[in-house]
């Protein structure tokens, strides 16, 4: 994950803001690592939903140390940290295992594959998810995926809705959410035709917490999706095509393997089309000259 | 492209090869281990196991029963448990027994007597112990040996889901049910019982520990919103009984006044005396939730303690409850097994070790399940704590497997698409998708771990001999050829009883101790006893149950390596009684008498 921040564009001249107004704008880069920590405090703190802090900041260590590292040695300048530790605070949270090498481990592949794995100067893959992805295909058999509620009660679910509502809301992405979270639920309706579930077996993960964080810092990651609207949208809805059919075939972790299948290969046709359009008006050029 | 991106590639990449380089490496030493050392396990591990149970005459294969319709789409997970093996002298004749438990409505269970010459013999119909299942009074899921009324003779508490029963041992011949005069509950879906006195007014005391909530009737379901509310905070379990012991054949049930009030879904219990009080705590395991660990205020209350402790904070599947002295400190450590399933669900299990601080006021233990290499044991069942190769060190066994139907088919994908769903979704039965003949971690590899004593435990189960792949659920420990080995009885769900006969180096000298209460409970349940040999100690206490639904021999075993001779011996009876022995003969059994 990356912050959602990242995208936006250098604000237009306005009044200034009051420091609470400053604070939840979107404007804001550190908005949405000091909300996700929040949900990790309360989470923990209350649930003990972390396999322990220790992990978790060795996740981020490791993914703030390579950032620093990656960015002094390729632009020569020291990197704005939020996207990092978003990456490795997300790490943290999301995979669970016993030892502490995974979790460096996924926050390196992390990092080093938004360096890496890029085109045209953009990386494909939403980093955590592609990190989150390599470790269930390469290492099963030591790590897992958070699957569990935190608490037995609806409040820290509703807790972590309306925050992560806030946030893809002041970052100007809650289409994207919004548009995952309706057809997730009408495609759950559409399984139970397929499986003979019922509704509700169909549409549990998304109560889930690894759900909530997905659909509000994953799937949202203005880095590795689309630029126009509609097509954040169109996105958003092929991932969930795409987690339909991984679920019909049973596929335990079908959100992390849809994301990162449709989110790079959008990413590639946009980077792709781009290139047309600029190459062609480039020759254009020239010949109305 | 830059030197400095190529480097950052180069990098990547061996990020990415590091786990499979390491995954191969780690698959070839262990197939070269197999290849040479499978012949060589007693010259290299100092032990063998080989099962015989039906060399022995034992043929006793455990019967699931058949719920309630509604749970039918899932009913081979629910009725998953009832597997359960627990040893005891009941005839006093110097040679250990067992009983093992079905759980089919109209299953007998049976009571293997030892026949002194490596073979046993069912005798549950004679005396009066086969027929405990019924659908009016539901089945068996475990059982516990103790001597409650001190008349020499160990009685037993078979727990179900249904009526717990009490049945008196006249004399070892015969036992009378006297579950009426006990007043003990008319329904607990338990799955764990101890005997421990947790006062030491030297009369057996016995904790029940609910899983399934006691109003719930599997069999005749009002509703099926009866699964757990969270797969890892549930709190909509069983309660927990503490029947306090007061003689002629009564019992009180004291558990709330004692400051036991929890419906976790309790699946293990063990009582020992972690602080060194000379007072048993009481430790539990519970299913989709924390354990719990109660502190024994000097036999009037219990603490409960588990955070503070650091045992009740992170929330796994606890399965089981052994209690050892991994690092021969006089301290005792405690596994509890949980899940592992490759790539959908890793808790691990834990080996909680004690911190050097401990006082009477405050102990705090930390999972070193990781660091000693007990952590991955599949969906781990039960398991306990016994020195398998006579080398000075307890190792550890333990079985798993949760349902094995057809082995290409998972259930896992369905399993987890629920278990990590909402509150009012996942306690709903009618929610779970069905199982349709799929398998939740069947077949599994079962684990020995070897104790080097230093620090770590090494896997060797296929090395030395354990090979099965049936659903184990209650293992337990007993010398049955009275040679200083400790031999391996396994109880499978719907599969056979197993023994696992243990060759040991005969080089390896061991001794064990008989011990007899009497102004203690005449079990000497509660009994601490520490061997000094070699500048070193070890430590271990006669139990009243541990593992999952299972019982270790009464009989304490301690291997002791290439030693000549053994310091002394020092024992803590329940009545505070201290006793040193000094130099007794190794190679032999011990009976001692507790001191007027």
């Amino acid at each position: 994950m990356s912050s959602p921040a990242d995208t936006v564009a250098a604000p237009l001249k306005r009044p200034p803001l009051n420091p609470f107004a400053r604070f939840i704008s979107g404007d804001n880069r550190y908005l949405p690592p000091i909300l996700i920590t929040l949900i990790l405090l309360v989470g923990n703190l209350s649930f003990g939903l972390l396999e322990s802090f220790s992990r978790t900041a060795l996740a981020i260590a490791t993914s703030m140390v390579l950032e620093i590292a990656f960015t002094l040695l390729l632009y020569r300048k020291f990197p704005h940290l939020a996207s990092a530790y978003i990456t490795g605070i997300s790490v943290g949270i999301l995979i669970r295992s016993p030892a502490f090498w995974p979790y460096a481990l996924c926050s390196a592949i992390a990092i080093t594959s938004k360096y890496v794995i890029r085109w045209r100067g953009r990386h494909l893959w939403n980093p955590s998810n592609f990190a989150i992805s390599a470790m269930l295909l390469l290492v099963p058999e030591y790590v897992a995926t958070l699957m569990i509620q935190w608490g037995n009660t609806i409040w820290p679910m509703l807790i972590i809705w309306v925050l992560g509502a806030i946030i893809v809301y002041r970052v100007k992405r809650f289409h994207i959410t919004a548009t995952y979270v309706v057809c997730f639920v009408i495609f759950s309706f559409v399984r139970t035709f397929f499986t003979g579930h019922s509704f509700l077996a169909e549409v549990a993960p998304i109560t889930g917490p690894m759900y909530q964080l997905f659909i509000f810092f994953m799937l949202t990651d203005p880095k590795t999706t689309v630029s126009p609207r509609w097509g954040q949208c169109l996105v958003a809805a092929l991932v969930a095509v795409a987690e339909m059919i991984l679920r019909l075939a049973e596929n335990v972790h079908a959100p992390y393997y849809a994301l990162s299948i449709v989110g790079p290969l959008a990413l590639a046709v946009e980077i792709y089309v781009k290139g047309k359009r600029k190459t062609s008006l480039q020759s254009l050029r020239p010949a109305s000259a | 492209m830059s030197k400095s991106r190529i480097f950052i590639t180069v990098v990547f990449i061996a990020l990415l090869a590091t786990p499979i380089a390491y995954k191969r490496v780690v698959a070839h030493r262990q197939a070269l281990l197999i290849a040479n050392h499978q012949a060589a396990a007693l010259s290299t591990y100092g032990f063998v196991l080989r099962e015989c149970a039906n060399a022995s005459g034992i043929d006793f294969e455990h019967q699931a029963p058949k719920l309630d319709s509604k749970l039918d789409p899932i009913m081979q997970q629910i009725a998953s448990m009832g597997a359960a093996v627990s040893v005891v002298d009941f005839d006093r004749d110097g040679w250990a027994d067992f009983y093992v438990t079905s759980s089919g409505e109209h299953a007998r269970n049976a009571l293997y007597r030892n026949m002194h010459d490596g073979t046993f013999r069912d005798v549950a119909e004679e005396v009066g112990l086969a027929d405990i299942n019924s659908p009016e009074t539901g089945v068996s899921m475990g059982a516990v040996w103790g001597d409650y009324d001190n008349d020499g003779y160990d009685d037993v508490l078979i727990y179900k889901w249904g009526k717990p029963e009490l049945y008196h041992n006249d004399g070892g011949k015969h036992f009378s049910r006297v579950t009426d005069a006990a007043a003990l509950p008319a329904w607990v879906n338990a799955n764990t019982a101890i005997w421990f006195d947790y006062d030491h007014d030297g009369k057996l005391d016995l904790f029940l520990g609910g899983y399934y909530p006691e109003d719930v009737d599997l069999w005749h379901l009002k509703t099926t919103k009866i699964m757990p509310e969270s797969f890892e905070y549930a709190q909509n379990g069983g309660r927990k009984y503490l029947f306090h012991n007061l003689g002629n054949g009564r019992f009180e049930e004291v558990s709330e006044k004692l400051g036991i009030d929890s419906r976790r879904w309790a699946l293990a219990a063990v009582a020992a005396d972690f602080r060194d009080t000379g007072y048993p705590d009481l430790f539990i395991a519970n299913d989709y939730g924390v354990s719990e660990l109660y502190l024994n205020e000097n036999g009037k209350h219990f603490r409960a303690a588990g955070k503070e402790s650091g045992v009740g904070y992170a929330p796994k599947s606890g399965m089981t409850a052994s209690v050892g002295d991994v690092l021969n400190q006089g301290r005792y450590g405690i596994f509890v097994s949980n899940i592992s399933e490759e790539g959908v669900l890793v808790q691990g299990n834990n080996l909680w070790m004690p911190q050097p601080a401990a006082s009477a006021n405050r102990i705090q233990f930390e999972n070193v399940a990781n660091a000693m290499g007990v952590e991955l044991g599949g969906w781990a069942f039960g398991a306990q704590f016994g020195d398998l190769n006579n080398d000075g060190f307890l190792d550890l066994y333990q079985v798993n497997g949760n349902v094995s139907l057809d082995p290409d088919r998972s259930y896992w994908y369905d399993y987890s698409k629920v278990a990590g769903g909402n509150r009012a979704i996942i306690a709903d039965a009618a929610n779970w998708p069905p199982l349709k003949g799929r398998s939740l971690s069947g077949f599994q590899q079962k684990r020995v771990w070897i104790n080097d004593g230093a620090g770590q435990f090494k896997e060797v189960a296929q090395l030395v001999g354990v090979t099965d792949r049936f659903d184990g659920r209650s293992v337990a420990l007993a010398d049955f050829s009275n040679t200083g080995a400790l031999d391996v009885v396994v109880a499978n769900q719907k599969g056979p009883v197993l023994l696992y006969k243990n060759r040991v180096d005969p080089r390896n000298k061991w001794i064990e101790f008989n011990l007899i209460g009497r102004a203690s409970n005449r079990s000497a349940i509660g009994a601490d006893v520490r061997v000094f040999w070699n500048g070193q100690q070890q430590r271990q206490e006669v139990s009243g149950g541990s593992g999952f639904c299972a019982q270790n021999q009464r009989r304490l075993h301690f291997g002791l390596g290439r030693t000549s001779r053994i310091d002394r011996v020092e024992i803590r009876w329940p009545s505070g009684c201290r006793q040193t022995i000094t130099s007794p003969e190794l190679d032999r059994i011990h009976s001692i008498e507790e001191p007027q």
